[in-house]
């Protein structure tokens, strides 16, 4: 891996090497919070504060993590974390804790936090590894943000629950596509974003075999 | 990487090492948090109950004080009917009790798929200004399609008069199972009678829409007949034997009106 300036670090997962779009990691939690906004929103901040404070972390002790057993160690401070997270969602954003507590104890098998720390944060030094966490965080964002966007715009015709395109169900005209509040959805339109990316950045298509 | 990290020595330490510290965090946070965190599943709940009363309006974001005013939350026994005064519900964790083989059984004919069912239920009694009873509030849930659905059920004094259907925890698909909490679909609610003339259980939720004018059916939720389903189920298995068809016998008798 050559030296990255630390603004590359951090921007570059966001279009460049993003975990979903390029790496194609963590596209199953990408399906489950996408149906509105809001829980996209809080699903990001929440990963990102892990992917940041796992990596940085890791990159700390990187020198004393014994190699047979430096998985465990990886899963073991990323749990913590995804741990404390819950904890304080709950303390202070009960609504929203309500309807994503079971996904943010997923993130502990968010393959983005194990890999970034993988193979990254155990190489690396501690404020690049947090920066490369918060750049993979944003990476992550930006695909549910979009995502959500469009699933919640044409499933439920509203954006962070404000009615932009009102329902015919609710007198107005729009009839809702309900495809789009189903999880295959999401896999078309992270396929729609994947072409899109790739036709502007070519080099990230892989050479043919 | 040197050599020296993978000794036993030094794998036994920085593995013990840092599981010390992450459970003094985790443990840490989850204490320190917990006062915070029940507070905020007690608003929640009472917010609910008052939205099922009708009051929410009213509270104008003073959830607590109001509920404090206007309700009055009992324990129940289910197989009598009877209150239990001497539990005090707001410490009664019925999610707790119904785990626990002492105060909980499997039920017998197990229609909303609850698993397990406590001995003793909470109930919610609303009184207008004038402290008359003006509204009970009924906990009912049972399986939908993909997760419990917990909901208030409100009904007049009559026992037989819905007042409202107010789902408060439930895993539905957005857009089609979750759309129980939808305003529309919980208006319908409002006035159905839950009995017919010979006392059988009469309300239900009907797939492709309920007739004009039919008092004891609310249509159903398209593209989600299973959580329709599962409305149905938990309302037969609340007001039936197993459920609440004791207490609400008690009511009918004017049970609350002797004190």
């Amino acid at each position: 891996m050559a030296e990255q300036s630390l603004k590359q670090v951090l921007t570059g997962p966001i279009f460049a090497n993003n975990p979903i779009a390029l790496q194609v990691l963590g596209v199953c939690s990408a399906l489950a919070v996408t149906t509105t906004m809001q829980t996209a929103v809080v699903m990001t901040l929440a990963l990102m504060f892990v992917t940041a404070f796992s990596n940085l972390f890791i990159s700390l002790m990187r020198h004393h993590i014994p190699n047979s057993v430096r998985i465990i160690v990886q899963m073991t401070v990323i749990a913590s974390l995804v741990i404390l997270v819950d904890q304080i969602l709950k303390a202070y954003a009960y609504d929203i804790a309500k309807q994503l507590t079971v996904f943010v104890g997923l993130i502990i098998t968010n393959c983005i936090v194990m890999g970034r720390a993988e193979a990254y944060a155990m190489k690396s030094a501690p404020l690049p590894s947090f920066l490369d966490g918060i750049g993979n965080g944003l990476g992550y964002g930006f695909i549910l943000l979009t995502v959500g966007f469009f699933r919640e715009l044409l499933g439920s015709g509203t954006l962070f629950g404000f009615e932009i395109l009102p329902k015919i169900s609710e007198g107005g005209w729009y009839q809702p596509n309900g495809m789009m509040l189903l999880a295959p959805s999401a896999f078309f339109l992270i396929g729609f974003i994947i072409w899109a990316l790739r036709t502007w950045k070519p080099d990230q298509v892989e050479p043919k075999e | 990487m040197s050599k020296s990290n993978d000794t036993m020595g030094k794998t036994l330490g920085v593995v013990i090492g840092l599981c010390l510290v992450c459970s003094l965090v985790v443990s840490g946070a989850a204490v320190s948090l917990k006062p915070l965190q029940k507070l905020n599943k007690e608003r929640d709940t009472q917010r609910y109950v008052l939205e099922a009363a009708g009051l929410l309006d009213q509270a104008n974001g003073d959830v607590p004080a109001t509920f404090e005013r206007y309700i009055d939350a009992r324990v129940v026994e289910y197989d009598t009917g009877d209150f239990l005064p001497q539990i005090d519900p707001r410490s009664y964790d019925l999610a707790m009790v119904a785990r626990d083989p002492a105060s909980s059984a499997k039920p017998v004919n197990d229609v909303a798929s609850i698993g397990r069912r406590a001995h003793y239920g909470v109930v919610y009694l609303v009184n207008n200004e004038a402290g008359e009873l003006d509204t009970v509030i009924l906990p009912v849930h049972g399986y939908g399609l993909w997760s419990t659905m917990y909901a208030f059920l409100a009904l007049a004094p009559d026992m037989n008069t819905i007042k409202s259907l107010v789902y408060y925890d439930q895993g539905e698909t957005p857009g089609l199972g979750a759309e129980v909490v939808n305003p529309r679909w919980k208006a319908q609610w409002a006035g159905k009678k839950l009995f017919d003339e010979t006392g059988e259980l009469a309300i239900s939720v009907v797939k492709g829409g309920a007739p004009a004018g039919d008092i004891h059916g609310v249509d159903g939720l398209s593209g989600a007949t299973l959580t329709s389903n599962g409305v149905n189920n938990s309302l037969e298995y609340w007001l039936g034997e197993e459920g609440f068809a004791a207490f609400i016998d008690k009511i009918r008798q004017g049970e609350l009106n002797n004190g």
